[in-house]
């Protein structure tokens, strides 16, 4: 199925796989981070009950939404904060547009956010004359080879280091073959310092903003949040409307949660609450849509709405792993962008659903304990009656549903199955069946459970 | 309709009945948090702890560092630190890029995770803690809460601007997730622990 001009998971993940070793480092390093993950988990003996607790604040947010927002306004405002709101992509881009051509700046210095990345912002703001460089390392890597981030929460997790040493060499300067993780770090450290100290304007994601203060948090490890947003006069935080806590002290429980999941630590190195600006300068946050109140009023997927950005199930998906970031052909990959991302376009990402062995891995690991699994499964089922689900997989599933419906059916074709694999296997072994691709067929049984049980049973 | 009042208005059409915030006082513990627990953490995360009896230590040890040149700010009341500037206030925020140096104090440390809450009055400026190539923080052994569900309890008495939980130095794992400190804020990250106040 072809549903967006560059191919869907299937064959971008064929692609991907056409490098062994590659898929193999990457499969590993994504699993020693979840291992890192549950190491950490494992020392917090309340980690469960941590978990329940994030998952029924997240669903009281969600379920009150609407005052919260406008208790987070008033008390934003009343903090000296600008509050601007945009119910889709485009109308994020223009308030940035517009607040950026109000101070008269043509670059601008950014941190990680997923929801810029959706919005097409750094796109939109090239087309208007606007330069935007990402300052998060692996975002700057990404934007460097024009490529989209594959992870959200490692960017280019997909790139060796002898690839980015190439970059480096092109585009910083580094000598040519250099592909030390410490010396390309040291590069990035003083080409960006110096993009932070002539950049007026900033703009940062959000990971919490809380209701009852008015003020938001950032989370990085890097530093480069603060090193923008400090030496700007003009501060942007963009937000998705999800994003709200009721109260500060619910802020510790997320705290605890989210960087265990993500990477192992126990928290972030700087997780920065910005509750007023600082004297003669501006911070401007906009409250954005795009999509989410849609995804609240669905009974089966508000509960991804929970999410907190860890990307806990993007490193223990077994499918992830193998098939990369890049395979998901959306902003956000893996499990919980497979049920995000149908959300904005069904037709679009009608397949990544179907990426998916629905182990449950997912579920387990998220700290917010949203479903994933069972929205995957549910997903199914909606694109399948909205008549997006991929050819293929209807066809088979067609010819599946007669075959069991009819014994005779059945029977005839399980001796057929069996004859071949015995005296011609190579009819089946062979590129054009997709489950032989790393894999091998079965031995054929001699005989089916059916034909033992009618032999034995007389017995 | 303004996009506030659309936004607003699907919301309100589509969120579920409400459901009841859960009780999260049975995480708080009351204790205090323990100063070995503090360090071990700090050291997991790239810090170091140093475990003083006296400001004036602070002035020893630092002079043991070979890496102190350049230009030091010390922020924190009765340290004496040779050399080093104690009024940033008036200044830029670009004019401290060439701080080698910045030492504060914090206003208490976590133990579970090694990070010190550090508002925007004990700074001077907000970029110093990030800009500066080394950071060292002053807290008192009291002062260890031991989780973030203390640590918010805490930090709510006392009001802020702008506050930030700085937990080891500035770091990356982005390429290849080898490890590298000192991404684009400090190279390391001190916390010296005043053990009998």
């Amino acid at each position: 199925m072809e549903t967006n001009g560059i191919g869907d998971h299937a064959s971008l993940a064929a692609d991907f796989n056409k490098d062994k070793e590659r898929v193999e480092w990457h499969d590993e390093t994504l699993w020693w981070i979840r291992q890192k993950r549950d190491k950490n988990v494992h020392q917090i003996p309340e980690w469960e009950q941590l978990r329940e607790a994030a998952s029924q604040i997240k669903l009281n947010v969600l379920s009150d939404l609407n005052s919260y927002l406008q208790q987070f306004e008033a008390n934003a405002i009343s903090n000296g904060i600008k509050v601007h709101w945009a119910a889709d992509a485009a109308e994020h881009n223009q308030i940035v547009h517009q607040l950026l051509k109000n101070a008269g700046v043509s670059q601008m210095v950014k941190s990680k956010s997923m929801l810029t990345e959706e919005c097409g912002l750094n796109e939109y703001l090239a087309e208007h004359g606007i330069e935007v460089i990402d300052s998060d390392l692996g975002e700057r890597i990404v934007q460097l080879a024009k490529e989209a981030p594959s992870h959200i929460v490692l960017p280019c997790i997909h790139k060796k280091k002898e690839e980015i040493g190439d970059l480096f060499h092109e585009f910083l300067g580094t000598p040519e073959n250099m592909a030390d993780p410490q010396v390309l770090t040291e590069a990035a450290r003083g080409h960006l310092r110096e993009i932070f100290l002539t950049r007026r304007a900033a703009l940062t994601g959000v990971n919490f903003a809380i209701a009852e203060t008015g003020e938001f948090v950032v989370c990085t490890n890097e530093g480069n949040a603060d090193m923008g947003a400090h030496l700007a006069d003009l501060h942007i935080a963009s937000m998705g409307i999800e994003k709200l806590l009721p109260e500060r002290r619910h802020l510790g429980v997320f705290l605890r949660l989210l960087t265990r999941s993500a990477t192992g630590q126990p928290i972030t190195t700087y997780s920065s609450h910005f509750k007023k600006p600082q004297k003669g300068k501006q911070i401007h946050i906009i409250l954005v849509d795009n999509g989410r109140s849609v995804q609240l009023g669905r009974e089966d997927f508000r509960n991804s709405l929970k999410c907190i950005r860890c990307g806990a199930c993007m490193n223990t998906c077994p499918v992830y792993r193998r098939s990369g970031g890049h395979s998901y052909h959306a902003v956000v990959a893996g499990p919980i962008g497979s049920i995000l991302s149908p959300n904005l376009d069904m037709k679009k990402y009608a397949d990544l659903p179907f990426a998916s062995t629905l182990c449950g891995s997912c579920t387990n690991v998220c700290p917010v304990k949203i479903d994933i699994h069972d929205q995957l499964y549910k997903w199914r089922q909606v694109i399948v009656k909205a008549g997006y689900a991929p050819a293929t997989k209807t066809a088979t599933m067609q010819v599946m549903s007669k075959t069991l419906s009819s014994p005779a059916l059945y029977h005839l074709s399980g001796k057929a199955g069996r004859w071949v694999l015995k005296y011609i296997p190579f009819a089946v072994n062979n590129k054009f069946n997709p489950w032989y691709k790393q894999r091998d067929m079965p031995e054929p049984p001699e005989e089916s459970f059916g034909e033992w049980y009618k032999k034995n049973q007389t017995k | 309709m303004s996009s506030r009042e659309k936004i607003l208005l699907a919301v309100s059409q589509n969120q579920p009945e409400r459901v009841l915030l859960p009780d999260i006082s049975l995480f708080e513990r009351k204790a205090t948090g323990t100063v070995q627990k503090f360090g071990a953490a700090l050291s997991s995360i790239g810090g170091k702890a140093y475990y003083i009896n006296d400001l004036t230590e602070i002035g020893i040890i630092i002079a043991g560092i070979p890496a102190i040149n350049g230009r030091v700010v010390n922020l924190v009341d009765g340290l004496p630190i040779k050399n080093a500037e104690n009024i940033i206030y008036h200044l830029a925020a670009h004019d401290l890029q060439n701080v080698e140096w910045a030492i504060l104090k914090a206003n208490f440390g976590v133990a579970e995770n090694g990070a010190v809450w550090i508002t925007e009055d004990c700074m001077g400026q907000r970029v110093l803690p990030f800009i500066c190539q080394h950071l060292a923080v002053v807290i008192n052994q009291k002062d260890i809460v031991p989780a973030m569900h203390e640590a918010y309890e805490l930090l709510s008495r006392k009001p802020y601007d702008y506050g930030c939980f700085i937990a080891g130095p500035s770091k990356t794992a982005d390429i290849e997730q080898s490890l590298v400190i000192g991404a684009h804020g400090p190279r390391s990250m001190t916390v010296f622990i005043l053990l009998n106040e």
